[in-house]
C-alpha cells in the first residue's frame, strides 16, 4: 500500500511541503476547501466560520460526546484565487504552538485529476520538528492508553 | 501471494501497537501476547501474522516454544518521525477524495 501524500522536510529548515495528487477534477479538489459542509466532513471536525475572500477566516472546533471542546483551531485568508491559490494562517487554540503561514497551491493535471502542493512555514525550525513528531507521540500515546486499559481490565495491576 | 504489507497498515490498529509496546522489552509465545488482551486469541494470531509480515516482528525457536520478538531495525522505519506525519494527511486527503468523489456522483447522477 504505497501512500499517495509526499512529505518534504528538509533537516534544519522551518517550512515543510506536503503534495499529494487526486482522482478528482479541479473544480473538486478545490470545492472540498471553500464548501463548509464538505470540509467538515473531510476534516472530521466542525466548522464554525468560513469565510473565503482576502480578509476572510475560518475557525474549526471539535467536540467529544458530553460537548467540551477537545481541538479547535483558526486562521486569516490572505489570498484567495478560485482553482488556484489559497495563503491563509493556521493556529491550534489553547496549545503552546504558534500559528503557522500556508501556501495552498491547486493545479489541474488532466481534465479528471489534480494536484495540491501546501507549502507550510513555522515560526521555528524546533516549532516545525515538533509539529512533524505530534502525531507520532499522539500515535504512542494511545498506544499507552490502550495498554493500560488492558491492564486494568485483566488485573494485572 | 507473496505480498509484503505496508509497516504503516501495522501501526494503525490499537491492538498492533499494543503488541508492539508489549514486545519492546522482551520477547514473548503467541499464548503470553494472547493472555494481555481480552480479544479472541485467533484476532491475536491474526495482529502476529500482520505484524511479521511486515518484518516488525520475527519469530525465534526456544526449544519446542516459538518466541515473538521485535524486529529494531524495521521500526525504525515507524520511528521515522516523519512517517506519521505523511501517514496522518495521506488518511485525512484520502477521506477528502472518497468524499468529494460520492459528492460528484450526487451532482452528475448521469456520469
Amino acid at each position: 500500500m504505497k501512500l499517495k501524500t509526499q512529505v518534504h522536510a528538509n533537516e534544519g529548515c522551518q517550512d515543510l511541503t506536503v503534495t499529494r495528487e487526486f482522482n478528482l477534477p479541479l473544480e473538486f479538489l478545490f470545492k472540498a476547501y471553500t464548501d463548509a459542509e464538505l470540509l467538515a466532513q473531510w476534516m472530521g471536525t466542525t466548522v464554525t466560520k468560513l469565510d473565503c475572500q482576502p480578509h476572510g477566516g475560518y475557525r474549526f472546533e471539535t467536540r467529544d460526546k458530553n460537548g467540551n471542546v477537545v481541538f479547535s483551531a483558526n486562521g486569516t485568508i490572505h489570498k484567495f484565487v478560485p482553482n488556484k491559490t489559497i495563503v491563509r494562517t493556521f493556529e491550534m487554540e489553547n496549545s503552546p504552538f504558534d500559528v503557522q503561514l500556508e501556501f495552498l497551491e491547486f493545479e489541474s493535471l488532466t481534465p479528471e485529476t489534480s494536484k495540491l502542493t501546501m507549502h507550510i512555514v513555522y515560526r521555528t525550525i524546533t516549532m516545525r520538528d515538533q509539529m512533524l513528531q505530534l502525531p507520532f507521540a499522539q500515535g504512542i500515546n494511545m498506544a499507552h492508553n490502550r495498554l493500560e486499559e488492558i491492564f486494568k481490565t485483566n488485573n494485572y495491576e | 501471494m507473496n505480498f509484503r504489507r505496508d509497516v504503516f497498515q501495522a501501526i494503525a490498529d490499537p491492538t498492533r501497537r499494543a503488541i508492539l509496546l508489549l514486545l519492546a522489552t522482551q520477547s514473548l509465545t503467541a499464548g503470553a501476547i494472547a493472555s494481555h488482551f481480552q480479544t479472541a486469541r485467533p484476532t491475536v494470531s491474526k495482529h502476529l501474522q500482520i505484524l511479521t509480515q511486515c518484518n516488525l516482528l520475527y519469530q525465534e525457536q526456544n526449544g519446542r516454544e516459538i518466541h515473538y520478538r521485535l524486529n529494531p531495525h524495521q521500526m525504525k522505519e515507524v520511528d521515522e518521525f516523519i512517517a506519521p506525519f505523511r501517514k496522518l494527511w495521506d488518511d485525512r486527503f484520502n477521506k477528502l477524495e472518497a468524499i468529494m468523489q460520492e459528492h460528484m456522483k450526487k451532482q452528475n447522477p448521469n456520469q
